[in-house]
């Protein structure tokens, strides 16, 4: 049997073998599987012929993650960043890239680094080579904008995240080959359906434990494997525990990657102040349990800048910040956990206490992130009836013509998760 | 459904009558709007059978196709609302005003611009699809029609196309400007019923909103707004007097058809008058007027563009069309929700009560603060907001204010019940800030996360230049000699 290491190095080298025989290649990596690794290692590869490269990213935070890989794994590459006016340079990149807000500002680096909003303005030149990052949440618009400027391109990007949104109502180009409200792969696959597609098949984040659910629920065709074994990867407590509920979902995570902490079944506002407690709570516990994790990099204290909270929408997130997390806990909203990697999460489930099942809160991009950006373990807070609630909710979207159909569905990707969860239940104390 | 909105509807429910949702109108109103009531056969997505259309609530005009399977008739039916709506959209172009830009060429702009009112969402539907079937027919050729058909059709598909711009005011639906500006003690399925949803807003005399909503249900006293008709009626009066017709074609039962559909539009037409008077009890907000100009330089253009005799609206987007279509609806939708909450404390509560906004009053102020050193020296007030409001805004994010529009403030900090900003727009230039552009110790202020202002977006390639990953280049347009001829003519 090939171990996943040489599996995953197989697929990266096929993928570079391709780069020059094809327009464009596309790469589907589901969560951790060395995107980022790849992206550095096609970068140094076609730098390394001599031909410029641009690379498109599409947040600022992730144009200066890349700058700084590029600069640790290829310190002789010469790289530059196009930045907006506004933009405060922080420190990590410092040194490490020419920053300006036109091309000609930037000397001639080999490599230039941007966000796809700020290369849609730098015009008046072509490049042979172009990498997208996180193209499957670049709205195809975007890539209308800047297309022109590269001839080849190497897009990678994980197809389980989120979709690209829009505020207005989009219908009206449903099912258009060029939609642009669709992500950039699926318009340039759907003009270019001979492009190869490669898919990594190794999530070196996800343990043991959580690389089949996800992998079941949100990837059903294409599977991946957790890059470690079940027992590679720990987590345990130096602090003793109560046993309160509190207590026992940590312990439960612990033991085997996923709790459910359940509160009771009640319809409330989006920011239900028992489950924003309930995840607040458990984030301090968590921390005073003094949390330490074995792994394929050793033994390692959990710190605050470890852990990740994760909701739906920003006045959830407001409204856990409000209510007391521990300095350096990291809570945001799915969109912008987006690639992000902690050891634990806790996650405010997207449906709890809802009364309705929108599309907004069924995309299964938005669980699918939610639950798949840890190492070691994950507790999701949500009040009870989840399930009952969505047998009421069954997608009933209208259908389309010449709208390819899109897998996972939301609804069943919530309810496999569902499904699993229901083994790691822990009833919530009630409420003094 | 917004938090204040459910409290809205609930408090209907338990009182009995509407509740209003805005203080001020956020949908022009024309002085002379056109009013259009459409209504189509039923089982056909775009046969008309009858419409019910004017400016003058006293005079109706009411066109009928007696026999709507018979396509000839449909067409003629066109040429008839043609002859309606035509002048009324040309009697507009004439009146022009010079609007003068910063840097650019001054152009000019029709100082009205057509409204026409249709009573729901279903009519909205129904006009483009009516737009599509007449606008590439042809005067000469096989399946000739009179030469206003196709101009109509352009005329109604450049209507429902704005209908999809947010705070567009153009083509509106009644039911729809009816529901902005008041909630019912019914579901939002059943506030698409005109008439039970004005029975809610204005209940006749000795009646609760709840009781004048429950009597609308009945199709016989208040026949369906469109363009569905009565399953009941057609059955029962409109197939017999359309078999009628097929029979003899005779002027007698085409008149029987005529006095048929007559009876399921006029309740409605007056109905439609009463939505329209209702809406004018509400006083105009200010972002109302702004959007309508906008509203009036794109029926300008469009009445330009129809002039120098262009093609008729492509049956689909393009991709360089559609992308640049998708970021002016956007520019659109933002602008519009931003407007309305500035214009309005009523639709800004709902903002204040997520947390994205917020209404307190300064206790401290430091308005000649700057912020770095030489010549990067620039001028930044602090200003301190106590509020009872839940603020539930990170620090850096941008807001703005409805009591000085233009002027964009930064979240600083967030203390209990103090929020620090500190303005770094729209305060002056220089070292000091204009008198009156900081606000003073004791003024009650309003902050919103909220602006109408906007960055151009980056430009699209040319149409000619589409790139390989969106298909390339579309074929050029060149108007087919079979393009009457579609799959259902």
């Amino acid at each position: 049997m090939i171990s996943p290491a040489a599996e995953a190095s197989a697929v990266v080298d096929a993928v570079l073998a391709d780069l020059p025989r094809h327009r464009g290649v596309v790469v589907d990596s589901p969560p951790g599987a060395g995107k980022s690794t790849l992206v550095v290692r096609a970068a140094g590869h076609l730098a390394a012929t001599g031909e410029p490269l641009m690379i498109i990213a599409q947040t600022n935070e992730q144009v200066d993650d890349l700058i700084v890989r590029l600069a640790e794994e290829h310190p002789g590459v010469s790289i530059g960043r196009l930045s907006a006016a506004d933009y405060a340079v922080p420190q990590r990149i410092m040194g490490k890239a020419s920053i300006g807000t036109k091309l000609p500002d930037l000397g001639d680096p080999a490599v230039v680094v941007a966000t796809a909003d700020k290369w849609a303005w730098a015009g008046g030149r072509t490049w042979p080579w172009a990498i997208v990052d996180e193209a499957y949440q670049m709205r195809s618009d975007k890539l209308l904008r800047i297309a022109g400027l590269f001839e080849r391109a190497l897009f990678v990007g994980d197809p389980g995240q989120l979709d690209p949104f829009t505020i207005v109502d989009g219908d009206r180009w449903a099912g258009l080959s060029w939609d642009p409200l669709q992500s950039a792969v699926a318009v340039l696959l759907r003009h270019n359906p001979g492009l190869p597609v490669h898919r990594l098949p190794v999530s070196w984040r996800l343990p043991a434990s959580a690389a089949p659910v996800v992998s079941e629920a949100f990837y059903p065709f294409t599977g991946f494997t957790a890059g470690t074994g079940p027992g590679d990867r720990r987590l345990s407590f130096t602090v003793g525990g109560m046993r309160t509920a509190y207590d026992r979902a940590l312990e439960e995570a612990a033991a085997t990657g996923w709790a459910l902490y359940e509160l009771p079944s009640r319809h409330t506002v989006r920011t239900d102040a028992e489950a924003v407690q309930a995840v607040a709570v458990l984030a301090t516990r968590l921390l005073q349990r003094a949390p330490v994790t074995f792994s394929e990099r050793g033994e390692r204290p959990v710190t605050p800048g470890r852990v990740a909270i994760g909701a739906a929408h920003r006045d959830q997130v407001a409204a856990i910040q409000a209510a007391g997390v521990p300095d350096g806990v990291t809570v945001d909203t799915a969109n912008r956990l987006q690639g992000r990697e902690y050891d634990v999460t806790i996650i405010l489930h997207p449906l709890s206490g809802r009364r309705d099942a929108t599309a907004f809160h069924l995309e299964s991009g938005r669980l699918c992130v939610l639950a798949s950006r840890h190492r070691h373990a994950c507790v999701v807070v949500a009040r009870a009836g989840i399930p009952e609630l969505l047998d009421a909710h069954p997608s009933a979207e209208t259908v389309q013509l010449n709208v390819p159909v899109k897998f996972p569905d939301g609804w069943e990707a919530n309810q496999a998760v569902l499904a699993h969860l229901s083994g790691h239940r822990i009833e919530a104390a009630p409420p003094r | 459904m917004s938090t204040l909105a459910a409290l809205a509807r609930l408090r209907a429910v338990h009182t009995g009558t509407a509740q209003r949702l805005a203080t001020v109108r956020h949908c022009h109103l024309s002085e002379r709007p056109m009013v259009f009531i459409p209504l189509r056969l039923a089982g056909e997505a775009a046969a008309p059978l009858a419409a019910m259309a004017g400016t003058d609530p006293g005079h109706p005009r009411l066109l009928v196709v007696p026999q709507p399977r018979d396509r000839d008739l449909r067409f003629a039916f066109a040429a008839e609302l043609a002859e309606i709506l035509l002048p009324y959209f040309e009697g507009l172009q004439k009146a022009t005003e010079t609007v003068e830009r910063r840097g650019a060429e001054p152009y000019e702009r029709c100082v009205d611009a057509p409204q026409v009112i249709v009573p729901g969402r279903g009519a909205v539907a129904f006009v483009q699809l009516l737009g599509r079937s007449t606008r590439f027919r042809r005067a000469e050729g096989p399946y000739a029609v009179h030469p206003s058909v196709p101009v109509l059709g352009r005329w109604l598909t450049f209507l429902a196309q704005r209908a999809q711009y947010p705070g567009s005011s153009l083509l509106l639906a009644a039911t729809e400007a009816l529901s902005l500006h008041w909630a019912t003690g019914q579901s939002t399925l059943e506030d698409a019923n005109l008439a039970s949803l004005v029975g809610w807003i204005d209940p006749p005399p000795g009646m609760t909103g709840a009781s004048a909503a429950r009597e609308a249900e009945d199709p016989l006293v208040w026949p369906p707004a469109g363009p569905a008709t009565d399953p009941g009626f057609d059955t029962e009066v409109l197939a017999p007097a359309i078999r009628a017709y097929e029979e003899t074609r005779s002027d007698r039962a085409a008149a029987r058809v005529a006095e048929a559909v007559r009876s399921q539009l006029e309740p409605t037409w007056r109905l439609m008058w009463r939505a329209i008077g209702l809406l004018g009890t509400l006083p105009a907000a200010p972002g109302a007027a702004a959007r309508w100009e906008g509203d009036r330089t794109s029926f300008t253009g469009f009445a330009a563009q129809l002039a120098e005799g262009g093609p008729p609206q492509p049956k689909r987007d393009g991709a360089v069309g559609a992308a640049s279509r998708l970021a002016r609806m956007e520019r659109a939708q933002a602008s519009y929700d931003a407007q309305r909450a500035y214009d309005d404390p009523l639709v800004m509560a709902a903002y204040r009560l997520t947390g994205e906004a917020f209404t307190g009053t300064v206790v401290a102020t430091e308005p000649d603060r700057t912020e770095g050193e030489g010549r990067g020296r620039k001028l930044r007030p602090l200003v301190t907001v106590r509020t009872t409001d839940p603020v539930r805004l990170a620090p850096g994010t941008r807001l703005g204010t409805p009591e000085r529009r233009g002027q964009q403030a930064e979240v600083v900090a967030i203390d209990g019940e103090h929020v620090t900003l500190k303005i770094v727009k729209g305060m002056g230039r220089g070292m000091a800030a204009t008198p009156g552009a900081v606000p003073e110790a004791g003024e009650r202020v309003c902050y919103a996360a909220l602006t109408d202002e906007f960055q151009p977006p980056a430009s699209l390639p040319a149409p000619e230049e589409t790139p390989w990953t969106h298909g390339g280049p579309p074929p050029e347009y060149s108007p087919a000699d079979d393009e009457p001829e579609e799959e259902w003519s």
